[in-house]
């Protein structure tokens, strides 16, 4: 009797044991299968971007407009890149700089659009075709300019051709000329050159961007205000180049010129609204939300000119094909139309088809952004949230003089990897 | 499936425990399978392959699999030719070295007397439950809302700093309360001491007090029951939270990152600027660069306390 209740007892323990570990297992195969998919959606496309351009008022307006649920994935413009070349299948749209085309293109994880597809590609500004305003003011290239990478030879080809051809790496859709911000109220004298964000005057005051292939850039431009050297091309430095620039950053640094590096739209926004920061490179709209926290902020024009960003649209090449391509020529298309433009222009970008953005948008609001011309009533965000009182002229003033005054372009240089290690080099010092 | 030993009580018995003891250690791997399949699957392999990703050589866009030793060579370059002046690399790891250092100093000067005050002076469970639920706050906020929520406190128009004003102690802001060393200190203190708390409060709860008693009956005084009886029966929690703390300090770039500025190296830091280049290989390299280090200064303080024998 007692032999037959410790097999009892033991059998109970081991029965306990024996379901912990198959409790176990079942936990570990929740873990190992696949989330849980909803039933697709009749169009619905996986547009990958940076939460720049990935506004929740074009998707709403898309769906209303053509159907096509527009589902976000929202990354920081390197993560975007990484996602491209690791993760290939797990979007459809792709929205990203032409910067980054010179990673993703080789990858051949990418599949151009036709441009024949895209109803107002004719109309696309020149800025991005040939390098000119629609005036025909040629404008500044050094850098990864968008014509320089905007066609390929074939649909797979993995080259950038120097000829227009009807296979387009990306479908033009936003840009800006991009300068630095200041505190006119904490400086309190005119600003009109790059050189003043590396002097003394406003040390520990004064910050850039923490992506190491642009902030060297705004270092160059320094490194040219100041006359030290002149570059053939800021955006793709030689070694030599790279060494002398970061000498004079990595001077700045020691010597206790910046407060802190930003990354991110918000910290930008805190830092100048804080008066941590009184000069530093900044985002047109990132300038627009210190204002209208009611503190004085300048995007403020330099003669040294402007660095320009451009971004567009491509498709994943697991879109080739399919029936997603047609939608996504549909999304582009309805995109460029004019609505997504004119909203896109309300927020201090440039939409890449001025006429179609012309006709959506009232002749005031046209000649504030557009024109240089002073408001003649209050401007509205895209929210209906008040961002200028009437006549208010905005900084830099017309597309022309803006646009025109662009010098560089955001750009990955060919010694890149050299470039990354000094960048890390001048952190550590 | 363990049912089936049981039905038949009445077979010979050395049968019987020659396949009991079979059940029973299929029954264990059974146990430990599961956990040990989660851990080859998450741990080793992805470990084994940022080991063998790291001697791969890369170009702008992809991996190339073939070996190279690019990763590395390019991480300790100049720590040689530019002696006596520190390489990259060297300078990084001393920073964060210091950093860690420091961070673990003060973790652990204030968490042992968080744990001791929580273990000796609050009588009640309860309260015991709902202070050291208190010590999780830090945990509440996200690291970007902490990043907005210093600047107002510590930022050159900040609270304190009108406040030193306010009071007449300086009379122009001071700069390196924010973006600085200090910072970073404060932050990673204000958000790992929690690490130190647990389990030194978990040693020291476990501390039998008849000890104390009777080194209190001998004649003890308190400090000689601190040095003699406490903090010896507390080093299990104060290596494990000594492990937490340099582990997550060691790998850290956000908080590094967010309260330095940017502007201060951490070994963390160098992976991700690499990662953020596509660079992979040369991440992997440093990954495993850290992960050598660190295992080396957790080996050292294993050394210390057997930290097995005494659970």
């Amino acid at each position: 009797m007692t032999d037959r209740s410790k097999t009892t007892s033991v059998s109970r323990r081991s029965l306990l044991k024996g379901a912990a570990g198959i409790a176990g297992l079942a936990g570990t195969g929740t873990l190992l299968s696949a989330p849980y998919v909803h039933a697709a959606d009749p169009k619905v496309l996986r547009y990958l971007g940076t939460a720049v351009n990935e506004g929740d008022e074009i998707s709403k307006k898309c769906l209303a407009d053509t159907g096509i649920k527009i589902e976000y994935i929202t990354a920081t413009t390197d993560d975007v890149t990484k996602r491209v070349i690791t993760q290939p299948n797990s979007f459809d749209v792709l929205d990203t700089e032409y910067f980054s085309l010179k990673k993703l293109v080789p990858s051949g994880n990418i599949f151009p659009l036709d441009a024949r597809k895209i109803k107002e590609f004719d109309n696309i500004t020149p800025v991005f075709t040939k390098g000119e305003l629609p005036n025909g003011k040629k404008i500044g290239g050094q850098g990864t300019a968008p014509w320089k990478v905007l066609y390929l030879d074939g649909p797979n080809s993995k080259t950038f051709s120097a000829t227009p051809t009807e296979w387009v790496t990306l479908i033009p859709t936003v840009y800006n000329a991009d300068t630095l911000g200041i505190r006119p109220d904490l400086i309190k004298r005119p600003i009109n050159s790059w050189a003043e964000l590396l002097n003394p005057e406003f040390k520990g005051k004064a910050s850039i961007l923490n992506i190491p292939s642009i902030g060297i850039m705004d270092a160059a431009l320094v490194v040219e205000a100041t006359g030290q050297y002149k570059y053939a091309d800021k955006g793709n430095m030689t070694k030599a180049e790279i060494d002398l620039t970061m000498k004079v950053l990595t001077e700045a640094k020691k010597a206790g010129q910046f407060r802190a590096f930003w990354k991110d739209f918000n910290e930008s926004v805190n830092l100048m609204a804080s008066g941590e920061t009184v000069i530093q490179s900044m985002w047109s709209p990132a300038v627009t939300k210190v204002r209208s926290m009611g503190i004085a902020c300048t995007f403020q024009p330099l003669k040294e000119g402007y660095r320009s960003w451009a971004s567009g649209f491509c498709v994943s090449k697991a879109v080739a094909g399919g029936p997603k391509l047609d939608w996504a020529y549909e999304f582009v298309n309805w995109y460029l139309s004019g609505w997504a433009g004119a909203y896109l222009n309300r927020q201090g970008y440039y939409s890449a088809v001025l006429s179609t953005a012309k006709a959506n948008m009232t002749e005031d609001e046209w000649g504030y952004w557009m024109e240089g011309k002073p408001a003649k009533s209050d401007i509205k965000a895209p929210d209906g949230t008040l961002m200028e009182k009437a006549g208010a002229v905005r900084d830099g003033g017309s597309y022309d003089d803006r646009m025109g005054g662009v010098v560089c372009w955001n750009a990955v240089m060919d010694e890149n990897d050299y470039m990354v290690r000094k960048w890390n080099e001048f952190i550590a010092a | 499936m363990a049912v089936t030993i049981d039905t038949s009580p009445d077979t010979a018995a050395p049968a019987e425990s020659t396949f009991r003891k079979l059940t029973m250690r299929s029954i264990a791997w059974l146990q430990a399978g599961p956990m040990m399949l989660v851990f080859a699957l998450f741990f080793l392999l992805p470990l084994v392959l940022v080991v063998v990703v790291s001697v791969w050589d890369y170009n702008e866009y992809e991996m190339i699999p073939a070996l190279s030793f690019r990763g590395y060579t390019d991480t300790f370059e100049g720590c040689v030719a530019n002696l006596p002046e520190l390489c990259t690399i060297l300078k990084t790891y001393l920073k964060t070295l210091k950093l860690c250092l420091l961070t673990w100093g003060l973790t652990l000067m204030i968490g042992f007397w968080v744990a001791y005050f929580l273990a000796f002076h609050v009588r009640s469970k309860t309260w015991q439950i709902v202070l050291s639920l208190l010590c999780t706050i830090p945990f509440w906020t996200s690291n970007v809302i902490r990043m907005i929520a210093w600047i107002p406190l510590l930022g050159r128009n900040g609270l304190v700093n009108q406040g030193l004003i306010g009071v007449g102690v300086i009379n122009k802001p001071v700069e390196w309360l924010l973006f600085s060393e200090f910072s970073v200190v404060l932050a990673l203190v204000h958000l790992f001491t929690f690490f130190m708390v647990v389990p030194i409060f978990n040693s020291m709860i476990r501390i039998d007090k008849r000890l104390i008693e009777a080194a209190y009956d001998a004649g003890a005084s308190g400090w000689q029951t601190l040095v003699n009886i406490i903090i010896p029966l507390a080093k299990p929690g104060i290596v494990i939270g000594s492990i937490f703390v340099i582990t997550i300090v060691m790998g850290d770039f956000v908080t590094i990152g967010v309260m330095g500025g940017q502007q201060i190296a951490s070994a963390g830091k160098i992976i991700e600027a690499r990662l953020s280049a596509l660079q992979f290989p040369a991440a992997a390299a440093n990954a495993v660069i850290l992960l050598g280090i660190t295992v080396l200064i957790i080996s050292a303080l294993t050394r210390i306390v057997d930290v097995r024998k005494e659970l």
